[in-house]
């Protein structure tokens, strides 16, 4: 089977967020990245994939810049057989749409079968790109996927709502986001490592739609009203319960 | 008034709160909406869409598919002439409202905290990096498709729709719910519940998460939970954690029970109505944050607090 995984990089956790000087975007000065949490599992996912049906061949796919081939080629260390990566200096402000509309169009022309890609990305947060894609291609999607059986071209995955876990039927192709809980990343071994420098690497030039979102404004949080400390241990309780209230007025 | 329409969930017969705050947000916005449900009981809750002037019932197969609701509220939006498409950002309204967006072809916008109505469009406001930046933003799209973040806008309010339509669901469905192992009906999810009690590795084992449970049972309205390293622990479920890699939770009253406070926490539920924090570090991150804090042992802190709750409730 084809199988792809489409993965993102994004600043790291630690990452502290400071808008342009336009006031239009983040500055991204200084910032390290990695590769979204989430998009880590749709790779397990994609090569675990691959290792049950016994054959097959797991291309990383992404949206970036030529400079962010060492996270790339990290997801090959990890299991992945080649990378595409679609080139695009302005990868890291497209909107949801235009990221979808890249990576259908080459989904598409790689006769891709099974797509895995990570609940959200951990930068812009949409959650948008994974159902946008199968949409655009009429496939089937499944988000948030915990837990996935795929026996021949039919599967059947769970997923958590508010209200419970659901099982969800489709068949392949199909586009599956991942959901923490779904697998473990494996750490890449030195023999990975190593295998990883000789994987293909492919850099396709790309030409995106213009966005539709249009930053009007970006701003950092205004900060929290300065709070205080009630007290110390269960003596402080009455102090905290007529904080909540007659303060916050949440009692 | 631009017309938009608001997808509402619903069970036993109700319209879910967080789609009445889809609908209000809409309405603060000076929309004219339409409310449209799908799934079983989708035309007993009808009337139950507070606020919109239009109830539209989506009736086909008994099977759930997302794909097939996404693809026939979408003709509902151009049959409408909506200019927005809106959901709340649960689930359901984040699985659907990406597909909306795609067949009508526009950008949509994910856990919005704000819409204003800009002359003919609209605007929002949204997270970045799990709200460590908010960014305010405008669309070229025709419709804006976006959801709508839990416990943000206030509920709609009024009287029941004037009118009510069905519209069959004619798309074939290409992924389908075939099981639901529904939760008890007594617990809310973290991002839903009016208080969440939330606790860390400073509880030091997954039976201790107990005494918050005891906590949450004493607000009545309350769900427990948990920092990311409690969940990587194994203490406690993924759907639980609150936090950058987990859920934004923003409850009017968020306790923050031997939680250090890292920063992929805080950005989790940094925007919560009233913080409190309890803690024996008091150089704790979380005291920055918090409005009130106790310094001490959670051990004894907490059952004594959970008393003082039942008594305040009476």
């Amino acid at each position: 089977m084809n199988i792809v995984a489409c993965v993102k990089r994004v600043p790291t956790t630690e990452a502290v967020a400071q808008p342009t000087a336009d006031g239009k975007g983040l500055d991204s000065a200084g910032l390290q990245y990695m590769i979204s949490f989430y998009d880590e599992i749709a790779v397990e996912e994609a090569v675990k994939t691959k290792e049950a049906l016994g054959s097959g061949e797991v291309t990383v796919l992404t949206l970036g810049t030529k400079s962010g081939s060492k996270e790339i080629r990290e997801c090959l260390a990890k299991g992945g057989d080649k990378a595409v990566v679609l080139v695009d200096e302005e990868w890291h402000s497209r909107d949801a749409r235009a990221t979808a509309k890249a990576l259908t169009a080459q989904l598409q022309s790689m006769g891709a079968e099974l797509v895995f890609m990570g609940r959200v990305a951990t930068d812009r947060d949409n959650a948008a790109v994974g159902p946008m894609v199968a949409t655009y291609l009429g496939w089937p999607c499944i988000t948030d996927v915990i837990s996935l059986e795929i026996s021949g071209t039919s599967g059947t995955a769970k997923v958590e709502t508010e209200h419970g876990v659901e099982t969800v039927s489709f068949s392949c192709p199909a586009v599956i986001t991942c959901q923490k809980g779904l697998n473990e990343p494996r750490y890449a071994g030195l023999k990975g490592i190593m295998a990883a420098k000789k994987k293909p690497y492919e850099e396709v030039e790309v030409s995106l739609e213009a966005n539709q979102a249009v930053p009007v404004e970006v701003t950092l949080p205004a900060p929290r009203k300065e709070g205080r400390i009630v007290g110390e241990g269960v003596a402080a309780i009455p102090a905290l319960i007529d904080a909540l209230k007659n303060e916050a007025q949440v009692l | 008034m631009s017309k938009v329409i608001v997808y509402c969930e619903h069970a036993d017969g109700q319209v879910r709160r967080a789609s009445l705050e889809a609908i209000g947000a809409a309405k603060s916005a000076g929309a004219d909406v339409v409310a449209i449900l799908a799934g079983e009981g989708a035309s007993a809750a009808a009337a139950t869409a507070i606020g919109a002037s239009k109830a539209i019932c989506l009736t086909g197969p008994a099977e759930f598919s997302s794909d097939a609701v996404a693809a026939t509220a979408a003709e509902v939006c151009k049959s409408e002439g909506a200019r927005g498409f809106l959901a709340a950002a649960t689930y359901r309204g984040k699985d659907i409202a990406p597909r909306v967006a795609a067949h009508l072809d526009v950008t949509p916008f994910t856990d919005c905290i704000e819409l204003k109505a800009d002359g003919d469009s609209f605007h929002v406001k949204r997270p970045w990096l799990a709200g460590k930046a908010l960014a305010t933003l405008g669309t070229s799209g025709d419709v804006l498709v976006a959801t709508t973040r839990l416990n943000v806008f206030n509920a709609a309010e009024g009287g029941a729709p004037g009118e009510t339509a069905e519209h069959a669901i004619t798309a074939v469905a290409k992924a389908k719910v075939t099981g639901v192992e529904a939760k008890g009906s007594s617990k809310l999810d973290v991002k839903e519940a009016p208080v969440v009690v939330s606790g860390g590795r400073g509880l030091q084992e997954a039976e201790h998460f107990g005494m918050l449970e005891d906590l949450a049972a004493a607000f009545g309205n309350a769900a427990v939970g948990a920092s990311r390293a409690v969940v990587d622990l194994g203490w406690r479920p993924h759907g639980e954690q609150v936090g950058q890699t987990g859920k934004t939770v923003s409850p009017q009253l968020y306790i923050a029970v031997a939680i250090s406070g890292a920063i992929q926490h805080l950005a989790g539920m940094r925007t919560s109505g009233t913080i409190v924090a309890i803690n024996k570090d008091a150089d704790a991150p979380i005291f920055k944050v918090a409005d009130y804090g106790i310094v001490g042992d959670a051990f004894e802190i907490v059952p004594a607090l959970t008393e003082a709750i039942k008594a305040a409730k009476g």
